[in-house]
């Protein structure tokens, strides 16, 4: 043994350390792959030695090599090994290598658990640290439940250093596990305020994550940062907070007014260029919060604007990057005072920089107005030519695209112009954007009807031309206009000048190099434009010349039907043999082109991208429901059907042309038309408004310029925009002077009568007419669309689950997830088997901050109904009228309500999640979300009119009886106690089991002596036990989980399984201990009397109106009332003693009757009607079980009579 | 919150990677590539930011950059980050290298990297700024190398 260790340092010696591989990696430049792999070898060899030294070592050498890209997570086990060495220096190196390798999907992280408490509660604040760095590396949503209690015990920390720690890794046990939220935040809150600057920063800046994320939950804690934006002088957590008042404004436009004075003073009073950026960032977000309704602080928008064109004219390209990073966001609201820099802003299209070139060019898109349009937008085309990189130049090209089309192409007036751009922008090689230019040409194609016919010209060019095709492969992205030309080509046929020149060039044998759903929309509008040729040619009597067409079909289709690509293939099959049964015809001398051009009759019109989503679900459809009940599981999910055919495709009805006789294609074309009369997302081709609009020219119309198409548009690969702005120039300049014609005669006429001043004839934006009789017409939606805003909200963002209103009180169900005693629900789980030598250490501290903490949210409680108040109070400038004499006690009743309700909604997902997991409830969230809107509307009604807000702000003072505010309480009742120790107890009925409860008791120490060896035996009944560690017998003591120096209380918690739970009952039971103090040490015993009421056993459960209503009529429940004399509390607090005691939740209320409901851990259904009569309250209750209502009437008389 | 911080060098070798999200190593060599490429080709007198990467993050994110001598450090972030300040925030790290080594060189961050990272690791912690204040990131980093040395003279 001696030997081996005495072996294992001496080939320590001679192992490489962190520094020789790194030279010998420097040293073997040529062999690096096979140097590497001979280390990791000889690290694998390292591994597997005892000694931990060398373990730590290779471990180190791992994460070396895991920053050169190599996979290091074969040794996660080895790594863990190292956290868990005793010495810092080792556990330093495991859990670096842990923070760069460990994620979600390693498998052993949960075997940190453990060692990561350990160390947590380590005496060395640098053990501690060191975890606390590593675990906000890899949390998972495991590591964050079983930690979340103790980093949370680590805000409180005594070290500054670790209490950064905890409150910044607190986040990212948020983002993992947001059921912590609620709980830490009174902690959280608690350190804003924390003496250690550091710990602050540390708060605010989770604070401001959070709040970035969804800002209305802290809207509460304005005052306070306001408090802290006033006295700090951190620049680092200013800004910070100055960031999250920019969050915070959109929602609360008067915390913005009360921002801008302090703001602007820290603007002209900073040195620092990033706090002054930061609250120029921010007054904007004021100014655009105020926009809407406050009269223009133009006094701060030019202090803004003026500070940024010195940054922007700043020689550090920093400050100027960022001076037009601000300036694009005051464009959004104040366009003008943006408007008047355009100069510097063109000037910095320019720049060599191209971060910079590129935030002009956002600048940029809100400049265009239909004057200068084309100007720019030729600037741009110039830029894109110059470019060098591509990512510049994919930049430029959606620029040009976006500033064209923005809000509905409003700023275009020449169409020809737009398309000739589009057509020019496909000339760009290798830019990944030919989709965008794709989906450009179809939109304006489709939805500006008179430019069709010009579209179409410019795509059979397109078509013709052999740039797009040529190498397509290297081109991959470009190709895509492809699509978008040979759709237009074929669906707008009719305008097509030469049809056959164009059928010839999509049946070139090139186009099979295209990607498969470019080739698959070609073989598609091939037969389109066939079926318009067919329909010329008869119509002109060539029979010859139909039937040459069709030929070439027949010849050429088959290439399509070779395709790799199935829906090529199928769709070219098809597609060929209908053509040959055409021919067939054709040879009979039977005219067909009618019938062919039957296929494809109607008009496409545009919808709207959401109105798929928009409608309404019809009355008494169920969507969950299943058609079919599902199959067994042998058809498992991956088997599904995968979607065959493309997205895109899906944009326009498929035709599938068959090989039925013409029979059966007329009967089911007739079958299709009846379908898509009753179909109410088929695009129909009725009458539509377009064409209404043209038939009407307006009043002001100007005769469209005749442009002669034909000559430059045949000769495609040169730039052909620019004579459109000339053309576009001459135009308008036409148009002034028929206008000014116009004028001179009105002016004739008016001076005939009148004398008017005389208005120069200013050329504005409106005065520009479009060229083209431009119909944009506007998207279709389906009738009675349902309005939605949710639309844009991504069900898988991470955040959106920590979207939690923090200013509800807590309930208990949420408490965070502590180490039970001998739960026997988690006792199943190892890694929770912690040794009790590391529980006591910390277990009291925790309980007593527990404790302090409940006694804060009930503190809470009481503020929660004026916490709306007092922010309103501290937004409003004027001081607070005097109290208005008129009570006005409702509203705040109403809030009360709301907030129980919603409480009780929260508390419910909470505990129902467990159940959720079983059997998915869809129901059941539909209606919290309803519920959310409605208490969400309700809100905001109340905050609409500023006026009678102030008013609302303070009822409480009025004293109207109903405000009468509840005494704390607490669900502790005090259990036994004497000179040593106090026993209070909550029992709670466990969901997960239907006849258990938890016991929870709460032990202080009120002696001087330390209370140790403490055993709590209870002496079980036949209907209740509690549940004990196996082999161990029904006489034993149990012990409990801790020790407890003076003055110190903590907690235990014991499990009792019930029989029968209709009854009441009471368990006896004794607490021995030993009590040592510096004189020695005493055994000690207190007796005591565990109570199970009725109540206990209930657990508060939401239930909806509907719901119970069917219940009491079911007929099943037995029927019991009683009635209480002398009360004189209000009936809100009232009900909210019987939620609080009795586990009950409101269902509904009306005036001074509620309907209340609860069931109990097995199952039972429990509905009472509560209703108050002068000085009385009387209960009816209906239950599944006669005997348990009974009793429990009767220990809610005893509540009540104590009101 | 930093998304990543990366140190290479004027070659793009890496001197130290962290990633505060979890990638693949091979999406972060390529990452690491893929920033070198976009950082390289940008003069020394031009901005210090720059969008466009396409790996990392998306259009919220940001790299924010500083180069000293032979080296590049790099800090991608998303909007919630002040971009002034995390360019003093780099100038900090800096400078505390500086501290920690003595004059830092290229050769100190290739040969002790995991101190590299112990140093990083008292400055960001999670991708969120821990602390900012240089001395209090001095005093932390050598209690804890004492300690280390405390640590090696049981061993010895």
């Amino acid at each position: 043994m001696a030997l081996k260790m005495v072996k294992g340092s001496i080939d320590r010696m001679f192992d490489k350390n962190l520094q020789d591989l790194v030279r010998g990696i420097r040293n073997h430049k040529e062999d690096e792959a096979k140097y590497i792999s001979q280390c990791i070898d000889e690290i694998k060899q390292e591994l597997k030695q005892d000694n931990i030294a060398v373990k730590a070592n290779a471990v180190c050498k791992l994460t070396y090599l895991q920053m050169l890209g190599y996979d290091i997570s074969w040794a996660a086990f080895n790594i863990i090994e190292v956290m868990s060495a005793s010495k810092f220096t080792f556990k330093r190196i495991g859990y670096l290598a842990a923070s760069q390798s460990f994620h979600e999907g390693t498998d052993v992280i949960m075997l940190t658990t453990n060692q990561i408490r350990k160390d947590l509660s380590s005496p060395s604040q640098y053990d501690t640290g060191v975890a606390l760095t590593g675990l906000s590396c890899f949390v998972t949503p495991d590591l964050a439940r079983d930690l979340a209690n103790d980093i949370m015990t680590l805000m409180s920390h005594t070290k500054p250093y670790i209490r950064k720690k905890a409150v910044l890794i607190m986040y990212k046990v948020f983002l993992k596990y947001p059921e912590s939220l609620r709980p830490a935040f009174p902690r959280l809150k608690e350190k804003l305020e924390d003496p250690d600057p550091g710990v602050q920063s540390a708060a605010v800046n989770v604070i401001c994550e959070l709040a970035r994320r969804n800002p209305k939950n802290y809207l509460s804690l304005a005052p306070l940062f306001f408090k802290l934006m006033t006295s700090s002088t951190n620049n680092w957590v200013l800004i910070k907070i100055i960031k999250l008042f920019g969050a915070l404004t959109p929602l609360e436009p008067r915390l913005g007014k009360k921002l801008i004075e302090p703001l602007t003073n820290l603007i002209h009073s900073t040195s620092a260029m990033s706090l002054l950026y930061e609250c120029v960032n921010t007054v904007i977000a004021v100014l655009i919060s105020l926009s809407s309704g406050m009269p223009n602080h133009s006094a701060s928008i030019q202090l803004c604007v003026q500070k940024l064109r010195i940054l922007i004219e700043d020689s550090d390209q920093n400050l100027k990057y960022l001076g037009l990073l601000a300036m694009s966001k005051i464009l959004k609201t104040h366009p003008k005072s943006v408007q008047s820099h355009k100069d510097l802003i063109l000037q910095c299209l320019d720049d060599k920089d191209e971060s910079i070139r590129l935030r002009a060019l956002d600048l940029l898109y809100g400049m265009v107005s239909k004057k200068n349009l084309m100007e720019i937008v030729k600037k741009l085309m110039t830029h894109v030519d110059k470019a060098e990189g591509t990512t510049y130049r994919d930049e430029l090209l959606t620029k040009i695209i976006d500033i064209c089309s923005q809000s509905n192409y409003q700023y275009i007036t020449n169409f020809e112009w737009y398309i000739s751009i589009l057509v020019e922008l496909t000339r760009l090689e290798g830019t990944r954007h030919g989709h965008l230019i794709a989906a450009q040409m179809l939109d304006v194609a489709i939805r500006v009807k008179a430019i069709r016919k010009f579209a179409v010209s410019q795509m059979s060019a397109l078509l013709d031309s052999a740039h797009l095709l040529a190498s397509s492969t290297q081109r991959n992205g470009i190709c895509e206009v492809l699509y978008a030309a040979a759709w237009i080509c074929g669906e707008f046929s009719e305008h097509l000048q030469e049809p056959h020149h164009t059928l010839e060039a999509m049946l070139r044998p090139r186009v099979t190099t295209l990607p498969g759903h470019i080739q698959a929309v070609y073989v598609q509008n091939v037969v389109k434009l066939y079926a318009s040729i067919l329909q010329q040619k008869e119509q002109a009597g060539e029979a010859e010349g139909a039937q040459a067409v069709t030929q070439l079909m027949v010849d050429r289709l088959p290439q399509f039907v070779q395709s790799a690509d199935l829906e090529v293939q199928e769709r070219a099959s098809c597609i060929l043999q209908l053509v040959k049964h055409i021919q067939k015809l054709q040879a009979k001398d039977v005219p067909v082109a009618e019938e062919v051009s039957a296929l494809f009759a109607g008009e496409l019109n545009p919808v709207a991208p959401k109105a798929q989503k928009k409608v309404p679900v019809p009355e008494g459809l169920d969507l969950d429901a299943w058609i079919n009940e599902p199959l067994s599981d042998s058809e498992s999910e991956d088997e599904r059907p995968r979607a065959v055919f493309h997205e895109e495709e899906q944009r326009r009805p498929k035709h599938r042309p068959s090989e039925a006789d013409e029979e059966e294609l007329a009967r089911r074309r007739e079958a299709r038309k009846q379908e898509q009369a009753n179909n109410p997302f088929y695009i129909k081709s009725s009458p539509s408004p377009q064409k209404r609009y043209q038939d009407t020219p307006g009043v002001e119309h100007i005769p469209v310029v005749q442009i002669d198409l034909s000559v430059p548009l045949k000769v495609p690969g040169l730039p052909m925009s620019d004579q459109y702005v000339k053309l576009e120039e001459e135009r308008r300049h036409r148009q002034k002077l028929e206008k000014d014609k116009r004028r001179k005669k009105r002016k004739e006429k008016e001076k005939k009568g009148k004398r008017r001043h005389s208005s120069l004839p200013t050329e504005s934006d409106e005065d520009i007419a479009p060229a083209q009789q431009v119909d944009i017409v506007t998207e279709e939606m389906p009738e009675n669309a349902l309005p939605s805003d949710e639309d844009d909200k991504d069900p898988n963002d991470p955040y959106r689950a920590l979207d939690i209103d923090l200013d509800k009180p807590l309930a208990d169900s949420e408490k965070l997830p502590i180490q039970k005693h001998r739960n026997t629900e988690t006792s199943k789980s190892p890694e929770k088997d912690v040794p009790m030598v590391e529980k006591k250490s910390k277990k009291p501290k925790k309980k007593e901050k527990k404790h302090k903490e409940k006694e804060r949210d009930k503190e809470k409680k009481k503020e929660k109904e004026k916490k709306a108040e007092d922010l309103d109070f501290w937004l409003s400038t004027t001081p607070p009228p005097a109290p208005a004499p008129a009570p006005a006690p409702v509203p705040s009743t109403d809030e009360c309500e709301d907030a129980k309700t919603e409480a009780q909604g929260e508390e419910d997902d909470a505990e129902g999640q467990d159940q959720d997991k079983k059997s998915p409830k869809p129901k059941k969230k539909k209606h919290r979300k309803e519920k959310e809107e409605r208490t969400k509307g309700k809100k905001k009604s109340k905050k609409q009119p500023p006026g009678s807000e102030e008013a609302a702000g303070e009822p409480v003072q009025n004293g109207a009886p109903e405000e009468e505010q509840l005494p704390p309480e607490s669900s502790y009742s005090l259990l036994a106690e004497n000179s040593y120790v106090k026993m209070t107890c909550d029992i709670r009925g466990s969901l997960q089991e239907d006849s258990q409860v938890t016991v929870a008791i709460v032990l202080e120490n009120r002696s001087s002596s330390i209370l140790k060896g403490m055993e709590l035996s209870v002496l079980d009944s036949l209907n209740a036990r509690m549940a004990r560690p196996q082999g161990s017998s029904v006489h034993d003591g149990v012990p409990v989980p801790f020790q407890l120096p003076p003055g110190v209380s903590n907690e235990a918690q014991y499990v009792f399984t019930i029989q029968s739970i209709v009854m009441a009952q009471k368990l006896k039971g004794t607490l021995s201990f030993i009590a040592k103090n510096d004189e020695g040490a005493t055994h000690e015993k207190l007796d005591f009397r565990l109570h199970f009421s009725c109540s206990s056993y209930l657990i508060t459960t939401p239930c909806y109106s509907d719901a119970f209503a069917k219940l009491l009529e079911s007929g099943d429940l037995s029927m019991s009332s009683i009635k209480v004399d002398g009360i004189r509390m209000s009936f809100q607090n009232l009900l909210a003693k019987i939620c609080f005691h009795h586990h009950f939740s409101v269902v509904e209320r009306v005036d001074s009757c509620a309907s209340m409901y609860s069931r109990s851990i097995q199952g039972h259904h429990v509905c009472l009607l509560v209703k108050k009569g002068e000085n009385s309250v009387s209960v009816d209750g209906k239950c599944s079980d006669s005997t348990l209502l009974s009793n429990l009437l009767e220990e809610m008389k005893a509540t009540l009579a104590k009101c | 919150m930093i998304q990543a911080i990366l140190v290479f060098n004027n070659h793009g070798k890496p001197r130290l990677v962290r990633f505060y999200q979890r990638f693949p190593e091979e999406i972060q060599q390529q990452i690491v590539r893929e920033t070198f490429h976009l950082v390289l080709k940008r003069d020394d007198n031009i901005c210090n930011f720059l969008e466009g990467g396409s790996l990392i993050g998306g259009s919220d994110y940001k790299l924010i950059y500083r180069h000293y001598a032979t080296l590049y450090f790099v800090f991608c972030v998303d909007s919630s980050e002040s971009e002034l300040g995390i360019l003093d925030l780099i100038q900090v790290f800096v400078e505390t290298l500086d501290k920690c080594f003595e004059n830092v060189c290229e050769l100190d961050l290739i040969f002790h990297m995991d101190k590299v990272h112990y140093i990083l690791q008292e400055v960001v912690m999670g991708g969120m700024v821990l602390e900012t204040n240089m001395n209090e990131i001095v005093a932390q980093i050598e209690a804890q190398n004492r300690l280390e040395k405390s640590e090696d003279q049981v061993l010895a």
